[in-house]
This record gives structure tokens, C-alpha cells and sequence, in this order.
């Protein structure tokens, strides 16, 4: 498999040659979001770092204070789907160019890859520390009021890896393995 | 117990979460492995089998959670008569505060109405304890530590059901199965699914969860759930969901099914399913707190 290297901030152009199946390996700046984060943009509240160009981590991470460090000691990925009813409009309002989490995401999520171009990149779930060796500094943190695996975490990493599995050509991996399986299921009922 | 009882049994359980969250146990290793050997070379299955294997190595090493989602944390003690239960409820806390310190654990329990994590895994229902007193001389510990994603993808299914059947093995068989279509990769597959037939909601449930501790390679003693995993697994690894959804042969690694009595009117499937990162260990406690046995 050819690794493809992406670099934060992202434009539109690369994103746009980017397609399901994809191996990708990305450098530069990651910020977490997950449940709360996203309820808050929802909400209207302006998000306290430019994310125009970059890539928001559906992350909750370990993280242990060491003096005035952060010390990053596990942050795979969690479930996506989750983000399902708010992730188009944080594509809309904020000009994310990518996604990344596990499982993927649905039919709203895949309608604004397309249209404001972005894509769902999957990292491989529960492999919390095979994800902590790409991060390689802990920049900062920003909405600790919502709890450490809640917040904002500004994360550098280098050749962090993932799978396309959302395109902003509307191709989804996860509809197709689910459409397959279910197919596949219905003919070994029992 | 006397103080250094307490100070041994806390240093003890904080070695069990610390084990619990970095290693996972042989059997599941020996699953994964497994998994890796029918995957084919340059797929995205064998891909994230290959990531998984390289993580299993890395937390052990590095002694740091095998996943950042350190799960609700689910404690099965048996102790003997008298044994003092209210004190090692306290200690263990105690142990789960220091482990969380120490990064074993990450901050997991959340106030469900203000939002406010307490920062420590402790409030109400966090830890989460079953106890149970037995008639030998030791306490015996065990541990799971079991992540959200995976939680979230469990189902309560009642039978009949019209997509399913009704209430025997075909409706029982086909409904778990919907559980793994649905899930897909939410729930960190290759998953372990934990089944309990009957009960009410609360117990069939929780037997289901329970099913958990047995170990992967082992058999049902009862002949009819036994050839019922059995065909559990055979379909669900045909089903191409594969590992994390990617498509692909390794769906679940194992599926275990315990049974218990309902009344008449009521007829439920309750399906915990478990991710790949199965964090369970036990130990066996000697009267002054220390280990004598790692159970997995």
C-alpha cells in the first residue's frame, strides 16, 4: 500500500484526490473533539481555535500532568457515529478537512464530505498506545470545564496513520461492508 | 483488617487494574493471533489485526492503557464468611484513585446530568461491585475494564420478533446476529460477544456480561449453548464485516452464552458485546492482602 503524506493545515485540492481505500500518514497538528465539543459548537459557541484547513481527532486521551507538562499516556480513537447529527456543520461553519475516528459515519457526515470538502479518516480503535507513539508533543488544552477526556487537546504528531474510509466523492466503505454483511447475514439465517 | 493488611491490599488491587488495563490476557492473544493467521496479506483486515498486535505490545511494554478508553471499571469479588466487604470496598477505591493518578485509568466517571467528571472514577455506581461469599478461605478478584464503544453497541432484543422468530434457538440465533450486523466496527471488533437468554433486563443482562469471565477456548457444559456459540461465530465470521469494520474473515473471536429461567410472559436476548482490547484479569488475595495467583 502507497502511504500518501498529508500535513496540517489541508486544502481542499488534496483532500479532493484523496479516495476510499487510501493509506495516509499525517504530520502536523491534531485537535481532539469529540461528544461535548461537538454539542457546544452546536450550540453556537465559537470554537476557541482556528480549525479551518485541519483535522478534528475523535479522542479522548489519557493524559497525566507531569510539572507543567502533559504527558500523553494513550489516545486511540472512539466511536464516531456518535457525532453523526453535528459533524456536516462544523464542515460547514469551521472548514474542517478532515475527520478522524472509528467506525465511521453516516449518511449526513458522507453528504458533507462532498459538499464542503472533507474526509473521514479511520484510525485502528483500542490501539491507544500504536496512536501516543505518532503524538509527539502536547501543545495545549483548551474547554478543561468539560473534563480531561472531553476537551480540546492540541496535539502534534508526525506520520499519524489512517485509513480513507469516507471520500468527498461520496464513497463510503462502511455502507458498503454493511450492505454486504447484511446481505451476506440474511442468506445464513437460521 | 489490620493497617498494613489495607496497605497491602490496596498495593495489590492497584497491580490488578495496572495489569488489567495494560495486558491483555493469553487467551485473547492466542484469538488475535488466530485472526491473523486467515487474514489475507495487504488488506485493511490484516492491517489493523497487524496495528492491534503491535499496540498489545507496546502497552505491555510501556505499561500504559492497551486502549485510552479505560471502561467502566466491573468488579467480581468472592470472598469467604465474615470477610469484612465494606473495607475492601473502601480500599479498592482507594486503589482506583491511585491508578488513576498514576495514568492505569483515565478519568471515566461523568455526573450524566451536569456533565462533570469527578476526576477520580469515582460517584455513584463507579466502581461497579458484585460480591458474592463463597465457602473457601481466599478472596478471589476479578476485573474487567470494558470501554464505552464497545458498551454502546449491546442489545436487549424480546422475542417473537418478526425479523427474528420466536422464542427458541432460531430466534435466539438470528437476533444475536443482528446485533453484530449492527454493530459493525463500532464496537472495536473483532468483538466477544457475552449472552444472556431469560432473566428480566437487569438480569439477563448482566449474566450476559458475566459470560465474560469464562475463559475464550474453553466449552459449554451445556451440549445445546455450546453448538449454539459455535454457530455464532462460524456466521458472524462469514458475514465480511471483519476486523473495525474493514471487511474481512475476523469478525468475533469468540461468543459465550449462559441461560437463565424467565417467567412466562417475558423472553429476552441481552447481548454485551466486548471489543478486541478484552481487559479482564483476576487474582487470588491471601489473608494479608497479598497475591497468590493471576486467574488469566
Amino acid at each position: 500500500m502507497a502511504v500518501i503524506p498529508l500535513t496540517t493545515p489541508i486544502t481542499e485540492a488534496q483532500i479532493r484526490t484523496l479516495k476510499v481505500g487510501d493509506t495516509v500518514e499525517i504530520t502536523g497538528r491534531l485537535y481532539t473533539g469529540r461528544d461535548a465539543v461537538h454539542h457546544r459548537l452546536h450550540h453556537g459557541e465559537k470554537p476557541p481555535v482556528d480549525l479551518a484547513g485541519q483535522i478534528i481527532y475523535h479522542c479522548g486521551p489519557v493524559m497525566v500532568k507531569d510539572g507543567d507538562k502533559w504527558l500523553c499516556k494513550g489516545a486511540g480513537p472512539t466511536t464516531s457515529s456518535r457525532e453523526e447529527p453535528y459533524q456536516w456543520e462544523v464542515m460547514r461553519d469551521h472548514g474542517i478537512r478532515g475527520v478522524i475516528g472509528k467506525g465511521g459515519m453516516g449518511p449526513k457526515t458522507l453528504a458533507g464530505c462532498v459538499k464542503y470538502g472533507c474526509v473521514y479518516l479511520h484510525a485502528i480503535g483500542g490501539a491507544a498506545q500504536v496512536a501516543a507513539e505518532k503524538i509527539t508533543r502536547v501543545d495545549g488544552v483548551d474547554w478543561m470545564d468539560l473534563g480531561s477526556p472531553e476537551a480540546i487537546w492540541h496535539l502534534w504528531v508526525e506520520k499519524f496513520p489512517c485509513i480513507v474510509t469516507m471520500d468527498s466523492h461520496g464513497n463510503s466503505l462502511h455502507q458498503q461492508v454493511f450492505e454486504a454483511s447484511a446481505a451476506a447475514l440474511e442468506k445464513l439465517k437460521a | 483488617m489490620s493497617t498494613s493488611t489495607t496497605t497491602a491490599l490496596q498495593a495489590s488491587l492497584v497491580e490488578l487494574i495496572r495489569v488489567s488495563s495494560t495486558v491483555l490476557p493469553r487467551d485473547v492473544i492466542t484469538a488475535v493471533d488466530a485472526g491473523r493467521k486467515v487474514e489475507e496479506v495487504g488488506t485493511n483486515a490484516a492491517y489493523a489485526l497487524d496495528v492491534i498486535d503491535c499496540n498489545i505490545g507496546l502497552a505491555k511494554t510501556k505499561s500504559q492503557p492497551l486502549c485510552q478508553d479505560t471502561g467502566s471499571i466491573l468488579v467480581y469479588v468472592h470472598t469467604p464468611v465474615g470477610y469484612d466487604q465494606i473495607e475492601f470496598e473502601e480500599t479498592f477505591i482507594e486503589a482506583v484513585k491511585e491508578a488513576t493518578t498514576k495514568g492505569y485509568l483515565r478519568q471515566n466517571s461523568v455526573d450524566s446530568i451536569t456533565g462533570k467528571n469527578s476526576g477520580n472514577n469515582v460517584g455513584p455506581g463507579t466502581p461497579d461491585f458484585h460480591f458474592h461469599q463463597w465457602r473457601k478461605d481466599h478472596v478471589e478478584v476479578k476485573l474487567m475494564l470494558k470501554g464505552g464503544g464497545c458498551e454502546n453497541v449491546g442489545v436487549t432484543y424480546t422475542l417473537p420478533n418478526p425479523k427474528f422468530g420466536g422464542r427458541d434457538l432460531k430466534g435466539v440465533e438470528n437476533a444475536i446476529l443482528d446485533c453484530v450486523l449492527q454493530a459493525q466496527g463500532h464496537g472495536c471488533g473483532p468483538g466477544i460477544l457475552g449472552v444472556g437468554i431469560g432473566g428480566d433486563r437487569v438480569s439477563g443482562m448482566a449474566w450476559g456480561k458475566h459470560q465474560l469471565l469464562r475463559l475464550l477456548d474453553d466449552t459449554n457444559p451445556d451440549p445445546v449453548l455450546a453448538e449454539l456459540e459455535k454457530s455464532i461465530v462460524a456466521k458472524a465470521n462469514q458475514s465480511g464485516i471483519g476486523p473495525m469494520g474493514f471487511g474481512g474473515k475476523t469478525t468475533l473471536l469468540g461468543c459465550k452464552v449462559g441461560k437463565l429461567n424467565r417467567v412466562p410472559a417475558s423472553f429476552f436476548v441481552s447481548i454485551s458485546y466486548m471489543c478486541w482490547a478484552f481487559r479482564r484479569q483476576g487474582v487470588n488475595l491471601a489473608a494479608d492482602g497479598s497475591i497468590t495467583r493471576w486467574i488469566y
